[in-house]
């Protein structure tokens, strides 16, 4: 391939497009016996129940600290069929490219799919490629849709939360928004700040083992902990109480929010996740997540009440309590 | 974190809590003056914590918040020029004026840049040589210090191109004002830390002298409050007005003085408008003459005549003689989202952290 950028002619589904799609796609996403150039994958009747997600990526700067647009698109889905309790299994993986794109840079993040793939162990069993004229797309956007097979005894949902159960956070929370933020500003800090980025799959199949009674599971991305906590409590139709002092946050990511004026409480995360277990299930779950690299910093910060229905309470340092509201006014576009 | 996590110890704050219930014997009313404590009470939840005859009320301390209607309009104006582009602090950019916003502005395709420092625009200006940069300035005398030392930088280094919309208040005559008014019952007051930093203990002599009430000024972190508030107590109820300070670690006496002269050398004292409070006498700047070539005022635009929405109740809150829920328009029609004044936009606004926190 002698261009260096993309080109309308590479969307045509002409010859540019077939070199592009022999060249750069099918080395890394071959998996046999898939076809990939069929107009559909087909998947093997597993007879078990079915999970299926889509969502798309469209973050500004491509690259950043701890991951870039590529690994994003995989984890994003990956962790979607997670937190439904599903085994990730196959994805679809769609570009839309702008015009003029560096084929360099296209390679990067292909590069940056297979790795991310391989590590979270699912396939790429089926794609598209479209082009856009300059100005129409803002260089590049990705869609992946993936399905997952959930296994038999686990249902995990918003809505089983029950009184009494206990709410552990996987770790650090704020590190996608904040590193995303600090490269787009130019933010320094002493310590170099990262997306958390990361398939959640493995955790999440280890800590199903050891509690397949596990109510719900949830990653806090955009809105973070504080939103998606109520969700859960209006979904479940119970309250939530959690402890500030609990939450593991970052010294950088709560300097730069304490000088912002940010709350850590609403900063996105593409690494974590929330998970809600009957009472009595946390220790040996807490035990698990800490021994995986995801869930190092595992801690139980709360627990789902039968009062204050429909709301969360945050208990504060200082032994005060507030509401915390689903996240309002502004948050910055296009964090994933 | 160093010099956040001491100030924020839950048995500490708990023997503050246990003292200022000791002391209190009578109701009392007291007002923060700024906006970083509205946040910082309700973030902690310290309403909750405190006996229930101690009221706090919330003040004027969000300069977002008090900058008036007719100011949005001639930024909004200025920004609308084929020439010029507009730089400012993010909180302005959803700030209603009478029929549109910087934001909705810029959305249009209008050059409006957030800054977060007000150095930044001599950047900005010097990359844009063919376009006048103007730099709406906002803020009380925390800012102003900085923006002084904009203007004198830009003399310095002879910009021709960067102008200034300056739009700041000084927090000690909206004080005497609201004091004077006599609207609203104060018993005590927190004064602003950072402010008082600059401006230190002499600008606020007359709040005891004349009005009898005791006054300290205080830090932002919850322990800070807390004993802010333990003070104000004691002086209550030791019948004494006094202005203590509690931030001792940060404010002198004295106040920063090489700040102040910096203030002094760019600006002189000018009545101000204040947002639902209208003109206040030395309650904001106008530059020396040896500067008022850099003044955006100077601009020949043409602005819209301005008008509030006449349900909004942003002055009244501003002064702490309603509070957002008896505003009709809260919650219902105005959110973060949507905000209809400057109260819903500000993060330290006292209607957005009601509307947060509440």
């Amino acid at each position: 391939m002698s261009e260096e950028k993309i080109l309308l002619a590479h969307g045509s589904g002409g010859k540019l497009s077939h070199d592009l799609i022999q060249k750069l796609f099918l080395p890394l996403f071959l998996n046999p016996p898939f076809e990939p150039l069929d107009d559909s994958a087909e998947i093997p009747d597993q007879k078990k129940r079915l999970a299926f997600t889509t969502d798309s990526y469209v973050v500004n700067p491509l690259f950043f600290p701890g991951g870039d647009i590529g690994k994003l698109a995989v984890c994003g889905t990956v962790n979607d069929l997670s937190m439904k309790g599903a085994i990730p299994s196959y994805l679809s993986l769609s570009f839309i490219i702008e015009e003029g794109f560096p084929i360099e840079l296209l390679k990067k993040i292909i590069s940056s799919i297979h790795a991310t793939a391989k590590v979270a162990g699912v396939k790429i069993v089926t794609g598209d490629t479209k082009v856009v004229e300059h100005g129409a797309a803002d260089q590049l956007f990705i869609n992946t849709a993936g399905i997952g097979w959930i296994k038999e005894g686990v249902s995990l949902s918003s809505k089983n939360a029950r009184p009494g159960d206990a709410i552990l956070l996987s770790g650090y929370i704020g590190d996608h928004e904040m590193a995303i933020l600090s490269q787009r500003e130019g933010f320094q800090f002493q310590e170099a700040l990262k997306s958390d980025c990361a398939p959640l799959n493995d955790l999440v199949q280890k800590m199903l083992d050891v509690c397949p009674a596990i109510r719900c599971m949830r990653d806090p991305t955009r809105g973070g902990l504080a939103t998606i906590l109520n969700e859960i409590a209006s979904m479940s139709n119970v309250g939530i109480v959690i402890e500030e002092e609990k939450i593991p946050i970052r010294e950088s990511v709560r300097g730069i929010s304490e000088l912002l004026g940010l709350d850590p409480l609403y900063l996105a995360n593409e690494g974590k996740l929330i998970c809600i277990c009957p009472s009595g299930a946390e220790g040996d779950l807490l035990k698990v997540m800490r021994s995986h690299p995801l869930g190092k910093e595992a801690h139980l910060i709360g627990k789902v009440t039968e009062e204050n229905r429909k709301k969360v309470v945050l208990k504060t340092l200082i032994g005060g309590h507030r509401i915390l509201d689903m996240l309002t006014g502004s948050q910055y576009p296009r964090i994933c | 974190m160093k010099f956040v996590d001491e100030f924020r110890i839950q048995e500490i704050a708990k023997g503050l809590i246990e003292r200022i219930k000791k002391a209190s014997t009578k109701p009392v009313q007291l007002m923060e003056v700024c906006g970083t404590h509205t946040v910082s009470i309700f973030r902690y939840g310290i309403r909750g914590l405190l006996p229930e005859q101690i009221r706090l009320i919330s003040g004027p301390g969000c300069p977002v918040c008090v900058t008036p209607n007719s100011d949005i309009d001639l930024a909004i104006a200025l920004c609308r020029q084929k020439d010029v582009i507009l730089t400012t602090f993010g909180d302005m950019m959803k700030v209603p004026g009478s029929t549109s916003s910087l934001q909705k502005e810029k959305a249009e395709g209008k050059d409006i840049r957030i800054i977060y420092s007000s150095l930044e625009v001599l950047r900005i200006a010097k990359e844009n040589p063919e376009k006048k940069v103007v730099f709406f300035a906002i803020g009380f005398e925390t800012t102003s210090p900085t923006i002084a030392v904009a203007i004198l930088r830009t003399k310095e280094m002879g910009i021709p191109n960067l102008f200034f919309l300056n739009s700041q208040k000084r927090i000690p005559p909206a004080l005497y004002a609201l004091l004077q008014l006599r609207q609203v019952k104060i018993n005590g007051l927190i004064l602003p830390g950072h402010v008082s930093t600059i401006l230190g203990k002499a600008p606020y002599q007359f709040i005891s002298k004349e009005f009898s009430i005791p006054a300290v000024i205080t830090g932002f972190e919850p322990l800070d409050i807390l004993q802010g508030i333990w003070m104000l107590v004691r002086q209550i109820e030791e019948n004494r007005s006094e202005i203590e300070i509690q931030y001792k670690r940060i404010v002198k006496e004295e106040g920063n003085l090489v700040a102040q002269a910096k203030i002094d050398e760019v600006f002189e004292k000018a009545d101000g408008h204040w947002r639902g409070i209208g003109r206040i006498p030395e309650s904001g700047y106008r530059f020396k003459e040896a500067f008022q070539t850099m003044d955006a005022r100077a601009f020949d635009v043409e602005v819209e005549p301005s008008k509030e929405h006449p349900e909004c109740l942003c002055g009244e809150v501003l002064q702490g003689i309603k509070i957002p829920l008896e505003c009709r328009l809260f919650k219902k029609v105005c959110h973060p989202e949507n905000p209809i004044g400057p109260c819903m936009v500000s993060i330290e606004g006292t209607c957005h952290t009601f509307f947060k926190y509440q």
